[in-house]
């Protein structure tokens, strides 16, 4: 049974996620002067082709490699005595604070309560007629599904094969894809949760919605 | 009534001299702007006829002054001359210079370019009594008065691609073209067919068109201009611009790409490139200039249409005279029309004939090889000019006895031989058993087995155990410097492909600068290629002494020219030289990256087409490999962009001559070059990493204000959208050019 209570207070207690920076081989670190408390952005760009903010270099025989900021967010901890020293592999150079944002908190409690049934090859979905129907009729959150349930239409090359759900029962709580619109293989299709917990997630979700304050 | 008309047109040509002079304020513009507003203070106490006087009066003043601020024109000025909206655009020449006509593929938006506008046009002529209707495919960029789909006028390669079917059309249906060039480049997107490899097709496939081509410009922005502008006769209107980059961009890269140029130094760029219509005249790069009215041509001067119809039909006439011998009276009135009232009196017909067609080809190329010769620099001595002309004829003698005499009846000789020995062995199939046996056929089988036993070995034996690993890596002939330095270096793919450093003498030196993880190549010197793979030990280079120089005398560009010079040891970005590969002659053109960025002039442009008159004397095949082009040096203004229509149809010459003329592009090929000699090879390959292109990622997000994914010009994009033919690791390149020599290229290689 999930607890949504204890988990939104996990999530308040600490907003945020600590990502550790280490060295990913030996070498002479070189920190570029940052401090404590400094802001830092991740990579950017449409194809986030644009690296993060330079958080030190790591120089291994003369081959100067820069390393830089997965994530946007707040440096914390930097170890400062390993400015100009060698280091091993693995070593923890500084910690970056990044403070979650609402869909990430959305996404992480999704994550925890639903399951996700994937696409399994690229091609075009549909629902079967029937379950078609229902979701017409009551929306997403009326179907229930179970294992074995032929619940899919898989088109691809002008074959149609049918798919069925394979996971934990439970009610739909999200569809995750537009019919008739081509879905990678291991993109989510639908997400689904125990039928007790779905208002309860709802709730929540709700709740954070306008709640939630993000801080960067 | 007519009076607020007339005024509202006085307002209106302030306006637009205003717009034309920019920022500039004078003595002429405030006198005509005091007089107006005077004009319109005074206007509502004034009776009609005082009026009507005052208006004829200011009319008067404002043609006086508008003659007066022509002389104060500057070549940036002209630039936003044409590019104003009120400019005449190709609609207002279709309507006002032709008779009828019939746009085909496109109603307004409605078009696979609506920048492009292609249609069937009639000029009619006088035949004593009987009027003639003689039909033209006229083409070119439509800025349509600043409608938003035309784009500006500039074409996306599918439009240009629909131009060159026109032009195709226009062929088989012996009709002269006619193309208007307005536009300010082509729109640099790599989508099929691409925007440099369809430049390349249309100037390919324009070297060899049959039918008499007029090319006017008014806006000639670099290649987008070219791709319909390889004409027999070349005019230009008096206020247009031709360059190979708009001030803007010239201004860009003269002030470092980062900042914004200023407009001093936008005016010094204009100035300095030469891009007006006087100047390509005295350059020799257009035949002739149209006057258009003071401060340009605007779609109300009905007398410029006039004058710009008796020119269009001048120069077709001219055109087909020259080709296809008219009678003398005709030839000899056509020669005196500048003066003659209307050339529409003296009828020519324009459709050539066969002859004429193949003649119209030769003088196009005659004429463009003729262009920009002088504007580079020939350090060869008189004596040695003379000897290379002398060598070039006995190698033109030696070449049409050996290869045009001899080798025809040796191959009449040989298939003779060949048809005998397949007759035998029909005959040994057919009638087989004893009488076979009788008449010495002996069994083929058996006689295939009877091989030298070294062969089979040499043949059979995958490896050589006894001499260690066979590792050809290691036998480089040329040693890259860098692999002298004790460092170790980063894949730039290690985040995705998980490579692990390499460390420099390794990658450098036995692995030819590729990751032993994934491939990826690091760029090397060309002389790397120079030694590991033409073999320019022992090759020949000719024509070294051609060398670039500074023919528009661009300010401070003789100095970097020197200081590029000293530093590469190079006279020009371009190296040419006859050698060896795998035992067949081949004569190699290589594009040198660190001179200038490879960029081309004149030098390289006259360097690659000797090359390629070399190889077909000489029958050998022509490799050009671009170890990296930035594309047409700009500082060589339109005597570069020439060079794009020259070398093309040089290329082409050598290829329908039975050739094979080969691309290897390397490191970063972009631009011009891309768009016309490189591009336009049926056999284009590129080293693995190399990336091709019209236009890098930064102009394209400045022209097109679209993103493109980081590897949008890697060599292998280019291969997915068909652009090339085949990507080349490069330590088998050598094994691969010797591939290709042996399975590629037309009839006329000598060693075949």
């Amino acid at each position: 049974m999930l607890n949504v209570k204890e988990m939104l207070e996990e999530l308040n207690a600490s907003p945020y996620e600590e990502i550790e920076i280490k060295t990913p081989h030996t070498g002479v670190i070189d920190f570029v002067g940052l401090n404590p408390g400094d802001r830092v952005s991740g990579p950017s760009g449409k194809w986030l082709e644009r690296p993060g903010t330079l958080l030190a270099n790591l120089t291994r025989e003369k081959n100067k490699k820069p390393i830089c900021a997965t994530q946007k967010g707040q440096v914390m901890d930097i170890r400062s005595e390993l400015e100009g020293k060698f280091v091993e592999a693995g070593e923890r150079l500084l910690t970056i604070r990044h403070f979650l944002s609402k869909e990430e908190v959305i996404g992480r409690i999704l994550k925890k309560a639903l399951h996700l049934f994937h696409a399994p090859e690229r091609a075009k979905y549909y629902f079967v007629p029937e379950i078609d129907a229902k979701i017409k009729a009551g929306g997403e959150q009326s179907v229930k599904v179970r294992e074995g349930l032929d619940m899919f239409i898989v088109s691809r090359m002008k074959r149609e094969t049918p798919l069925s759900y394979s996971g934990p029962e439970g009610m739909i709580y999200a569809v995750y894809f537009q019919q008739g619109d081509n879905v990678d293989g291991g993109q989510p299709l639908i997400g689904v949760c125990p039928e007790s917990q779905l208002s309860l997630i709802q709730d929540v979700v709700n709740r954070v919605q306008g709640e939630w304050e993000e801080r960067d | 009534m007519d009076i607020d008309k007339r005024t509202q047109e006085l307002a209106a040509r302030l306006t637009y001299i205003r717009d034309i002079f920019g920022q500039r304020e004078n003595s002429s513009m405030a006198m005509l702007r005091t007089r107006l507003e005077e004009f319109l203070e005074k206007a509502p106490q004034l009776g009609m006829r005082e009026l009507s006087r005052q208006v004829a009066k200011l009319e008067e003043l404002f043609v006086l002054l508008e003659g007066k601020l022509e002389s104060e024109l500057t070549p940036m000025d002209r630039v936003r001359i044409v590019r104003h909206p009120q400019r005449i655009c190709l609609k207002d020449i279709l309507e006002n210079v032709y008779d009828n006509y019939t746009e085909i593929g496109g109603q307004d938006e409605w078009s696979i370019d609506p920048g492009m506008i292609i249609a069937r046009a009639t000029i009619a002529r006088r035949m004593g009594k009987k009027t003639v209707h003689q039909s033209v495919m006229v083409l070119g960029q439509e800025k349509g008065h600043g409608q938003e789909f035309r784009n500006g006028g500039s074409i996306k390669p599918w439009g240009n691609a629909n131009a060159l079917y026109y032009m195709r059309v226009a062929e088989i249906e012996n009709i002269p073209i006619h193309s208007y060039v307005f536009t300010p480049g082509a729109f640099p997107v790599e989508d099929y067919p691409g925007a440099a490899q369809q430049i390349s097709k249309n100037l390919y496939v324009m070297a060899g068109l049959k039918v008499p081509i007029i090319s006017v410009f008014s806006e000639g922005g670099s290649g987008g201009a070219e791709a319909i502008a390889l004409a027999d006769k070349r005019l230009m209107l008096s206020h247009g611009y031709y360059s190979v980059i708009s001030p803007e961009g010239a201004a860009a890269i003269e002030g470092g790409l980062k900042d914004k140029a200023t407009p001093e130094l936008i005016e010094a760029c204009a100035s300095r490139l030469r891009i007006t219509a006087a100047d390509n005249l005295e350059l020799g790069f257009i035949d002739r200039v149209i006057q258009e009215p003071p401060l340009g041509a605007r779609p109300e001067h009905y007398d410029f249409f006039r004058q710009l119809r008796r020119e269009v039909i001048r120069a077709t006439d001219e055109v087909v005279d020259s080709v296809d011998g008219l009678g003398p009276l005709r030839g000899m009135a056509i020669r005196r029309q500048a003066k003659a009232a209307d050339p529409q009196d003296i009828f020519v017909r324009w459709s050539l004939g066969t002859g004429a067609r193949t003649k119209l080809v030769d003088r196009r190329f005659e004429k463009f090889r003729a262009m920009s010769r002088t504007a580079c620099r020939d350090n060869r001595s008189l004596g040695a000019r003379i000897y290379s002309g002398l060598e070039g004829m006995l190698w033109a003698a030696h070449s049409t006895l050996r290869h045009d005499f001899l080798t025809r009846y040796k191959r009449h000789l040989l298939h003779l031989l060949e048809a005998a020995e397949a007759e035998l062995r029909a005959l040994r199939q057919g009638v087989g058993g004893p009488l076979g046996k009788f008449l010495g056929l002996g069994d083929g089988q058996q006689r295939r087995l009877e091989v030298a036993p070294e062969a089979l070995e040499r043949l059979t034996l995958l490896s050589c155990p006894e001499e260690g690993a066979c590792r050809l890596e290691d036998t480089w002939v040329y040693v890259s410097p860098k692999s002298r330095e004790d460092r170790t270096l980063t894949c730039p793919n290690s985040h995705t492909h998980g490579c692990l450093d390499l460390w420099g003498p390794d990658l450098f030196g036995e692995f030819a600068g590729v990751c032993s993880h994934c491939g990826h190549h690091f760029s090397m010197e060309f002389q790397w290629y120079l030694y590991n793979v033409f073999n320019f030990a022992q090759a020949y280079e000719f024509n070294s002494e051609l060398e670039s120089s500074n023919p528009l005398g661009y300010e401070g560009f003789d100095l970097k020219l020197e200081q590029a010079k000293r530093q590469t040891g190079l006279g020009s970005s371009c190296i040419t030289f006859e050698t060896h590969i795998e035992g067949v002659t081949t004569v190699v053109a290589v594009l040198v990256s660190p001179f200038r960025g490879g960029t081309v002039g004149a030098a390289e442009g006259e360097k690659i087409i000797r090359a390629a008159e070399r190889a077909m004397l000489k029958r050998t095949p022509f490799i050009l490999y671009s170890h990296g082009t930035a594309g047409i040096r700009i500082q060589e203004g339109t005597c570069g962009v020439i060079q794009m229509p020259r070398v093309t149809m040089a290329v082409r010459r050598y290829i329908e001559a039975g050739g094979l003329y080969l691309v290897l592009y390397d490191t970063n090929s972009f631009a011009g070059p891309v768009a016309s000699f490189l591009g336009c090879s049926a056999y284009q390959f590129a080293v693995r990493s190399s990336n091709i292109g019209f236009a890098g990622p930064g102009v394209i997000r400045e022209t097109t204000g679209v993103e493109v994914p980081p590897k949008y010009h890697r060599a292998f994009s280019a291969l997915s959208r068909g652009h090339i033919q085949g990507i080349w690791d490069r330590r088998d390149i050598k094994k691969n050019l010797h591939q290709a020599l042996l399975t590629m290229g037309g009839k006329n290689l000598y060693y075949r």
